[in-house]
């Protein structure tokens, strides 16, 4: 018979030797095996105190992004819905009020924004999407929780800190993935 | 009382109440059980009589050995109270009359004894190993090597008879 | 020992007494911290770190693990015996414990003038001794799974019964040809032996060894031969049914009984608490039992140690497998060793 890889051995089926019959030379090796594994360098995070760095390319949590004066970034045109492959994004538009110039950037904005985290495979499309660079993936994972609702999450829950306000959570959400500033 | 006495009453007290408890308990687990308990009980008298070797032997032997397979074949069995089948009274009386007689042969033969003779508590040497082993190596060499060869081929016919065929 | 029985005084039973407590509860302290180094040598073989949240370095999982079982709801099946399920796990750990009373845990040490054995009872049969307890300790195993009413639990007790009395079989003959080498039954003496001048007896015995060891393997359920409780096959085999303490008494009756068969080989082969190339005679006594202990201790905790390791190295047996070990290759080796010792004694002694 061809072997289907080239990495499949052929088995020794010759009939064992007295040495072999003995089985202890095989025990033996074994267990000099195991001895070695036991003083072999372990490879475990003691997670809490010690955690992991992400590699550059993780996708986690989503952010709505606000530009350097705090203003919301999203103008509801729906691409990342769309462009979603798991269909987990759902919007609804509204027209800015005169007087709102400070909370949002164009003229149209997103009132109502949910991301079921549920459905969300974290593939990245929605933020190749986005026209107005204001959906971006960050470097953490959505947390357990006990009910399914608990999963969609709102505008308010994915929305980044104020920059001017709060500075320092800003740039705690703002991560390393965030596109520079003069690019926007 | 001296503790020795004390101890000799402890025995064969609970010799003798665990053989009742043996025939009169209905599920055959726990008489095997009591059964135990009596080997545990005898072999404290023979402790009592110095008997150290006979002592452990009882308990290797009996306790350890021929009472696990009893219990052994006893649970694969299933035997409970229920399935206990009802025998008729001709036979429950025929076997009270043959044990009754047994009890006679036993109680006329223990009275022809010299009864009145105590048996030697601690102080006899004969059931210490060496000596033992010097009785059994000398005087009763030749049934002894008799038994060990039967012992011996009944061991490499079990070697035999667990070899596929 | 004649008299032994009639010269009963208080200091004798006091000083026995604190012994048999010292021991118990060395044994059940060592036993618990069995449980924490298995799981602790179990990791390092698998390249794990193993428990290190309770205390430092995990020191203190023993008692998490204990209190535990101790606050777990207590579970006894309807169809159960209810007398004899309660009695299983009593006895396991009853028989466990018996095996220490002797065991020479160091040579005499003396306080107030007095010169007291480290030893709870020097008997002259003390190896048959060990022997017959060893052959009891299937009882609580096998009682527990008939009284649990269910089927794998016999299953699991009956192959436990099966599988101790073929091992033990193979377990007595080497201990014949030992008795050959030694000329005594008594732990004590065949120490002493190996302290003065003789070499250990593993150098005279070392076939008999090995069948010992295999045996102790098999006596303790221990992988490679834990097929009484055989977790995939099984579920849990003899305690499928136990919860709470009555299954911690179990699992710890098993590990006491590692402990005490450590014990037990450390000193039949390899000289009890002789500490090597030392000579003890020229010590003064206390720091020599000091010592003798210090020397079991590590004998002691080199045989668990080996225990865990062909534990975490080796699969366990099939069925057949473990009975055509026993009964067509330890046996006969047994036998063979038994012959050869005897001729080996006649020829030197002669």
């Amino acid at each position: 018979m061809q072997a289907l890889t080239h990495r499949a051995k052929q088995v020794n089926r010759s009939p064992m030797n007295f040495w072999e019959r003995l089985y202890l030379p095989a025990i033996f090796q074994g267990m000099s095996i195991t001895l070695r594994h036991f003083f072999k360098r372990k490879v475990t995070y003691n997670f809490p105190e010690q955690q992991r760095s992400f590699s550059p390319v993780f996708r986690g949590l989503h952010i709505l992004n606000r530009d350097a004066e705090g203003r919301e970034n999203c103008t509801a045109c729906g691409l990342c819905a769309v462009a979603c492959p798991a269909e987990a994004i759902s919007m609804e538009a509204a027209e800015r009020q005169p007087g709102e110039e400070h909370l949002y950037r164009e003229e149209k904005y997103a009132a109502r924004y949910e991301i079921n985290m549920l459905r969300c495979i974290f593939c990245g499309l929605c933020e190749e999407a986005c026209p107005k660079d204001a959906i971006y993936l960050s470097e953490t994972f959505a947390p357990s929780d006990y009910e399914r609702k608990q999963f969609i999450y709102s505008k308010q829950d994915l929305l980044i800190p104020h920059p001017i306000n709060e500075p320092e959570e800003y740039k705690k959400a703002l991560g390393n993935r965030a596109k520079p500033e003069d690019k926007s | 009382m001296s503790i020795i006495s004390i101890l000799f009453y402890f025995l064969s007290f609970l010799a003798v109440g665990s053989a009742i408890m043996m025939l009169i308990s209905k599920n055959p687990i726990h008489s095997i059980l009591w059964l135990i308990v009596i080997f545990f009980a005898i072999s404290g008298h023979y402790v009592l009589m110095n008997a150290q070797f006979l002592a452990i032997v009882n308990i290797i032997v009996y306790a350890g050995a021929i009472m696990v397979l009893f219990l052994f074949v006893v649970m694969l069995m299933n035997l409970n109270a229920e399935t206990e089948p009802v025998k008729n009274h001709r036979l429950q009386l025929i076997g009270v009359v043959s044990g009754g007689l047994l009890l006679l042969v036993l109680l006329s033969a223990v009275m022809k004894t010299k009864a009145n003779l105590p048996v030697q508590m601690v102080v006899g040497e004969e059931g210490l190993i060496q000596n033992l082993g010097k009785t059994l190596f000398t005087y009763y060499v030749v049934p002894f090597e008799l038994s060990s060869i039967l012992f011996l081929s009944a061991m490499v016919g079990a070697v035999v008879i667990s070899k596929k065929d | 020992m004649d008299n032994s029985l009639l010269a009963i005084d208080m200091a004798l039973i006091l000083e026995k007494l604190v012994l048999i407590v010292v021991v118990v509860f060395a044994s059940l302290g060592i036993a618990m911290y069995a449980t924490y180094g298995e799981r602790k040598v179990a990791a390092f073989m698998q390249d794990r770190r193993g428990p290190n949240r309770a205390g430092p370095f995990g020191i203190l999982q023993p008692m998490a693990d204990g209190l535990k079982l101790f606050f777990k709801e207590e579970i006894i099946p309807n169809f159960s015996n209810k007398i004899l399920f309660v009695m299983g796990p009593c006895l396991a750990m009853l028989t466990a414990i018996m095996t220490s009373a002797v065991i020479p845990w160091g040579n005499h040490i003396e306080i107030f003038g007095r010169s007291v054995s480290l030893q709870i009872a020097d008997v002259n049969i003390g190896m048959l001794y060990i022997f017959g307890v060893l052959s009891l300790g299937v009882y609580g195993i096998m009682i527990g799974a008939w009284a649990s009413n269910n089927k794998f639990s016999l299953f699991g007790g009956l192959r436990a019964a099966s599988q101790i009395i073929s091992y033990e079989l193979a377990m007595g003959i080497s201990f014949i040809a030992l008795l050959m080498v030694t000329g005594s039954l008594s732990l004590k003496d065949m120490v002493l032996q190996q302290q003065t001048g003789h070499w250990w007896n593993v150098v005279y015995q070392p076939l008999g060894f090995l069948i010992f060891l295999i045996c102790a393997f098999a006596e303790c359920n221990r992988t490679p031969f834990d097929l009484p409780e055989a977790e995939n096959e099984l579920i849990g085999g003899y305690h499928t049914e136990y919860s709470s303490m009555k299954l911690g008494f179990y699992l710890f009756a098993e590990y006491i009984n590692m402990f005490i068969s450590s014990a037990v080989m450390a000193t039949l082969f390899f000289g009890g608490y002789d500490f090597p190339f030392v000579d003890e005679s020229t010590l003064s006594p206390n720091f020599a039992a000091l010592l003798g202990i210090v020397a079991l201790m590590g004998k002691i905790i080199g045989f668990i140690f080996l225990f865990m390791w062909v534990r975490w190295t080796i699969p366990r047996f099939r069925y057949d497998q473990l009975m055509y070990l026993g009964w067509r290759i330890l046996i006969p080796l047994a036998l063979f060793n038994m012959l050869a010792t005897g001729a080996a004694v006649l020829y030197f002694h002669k």
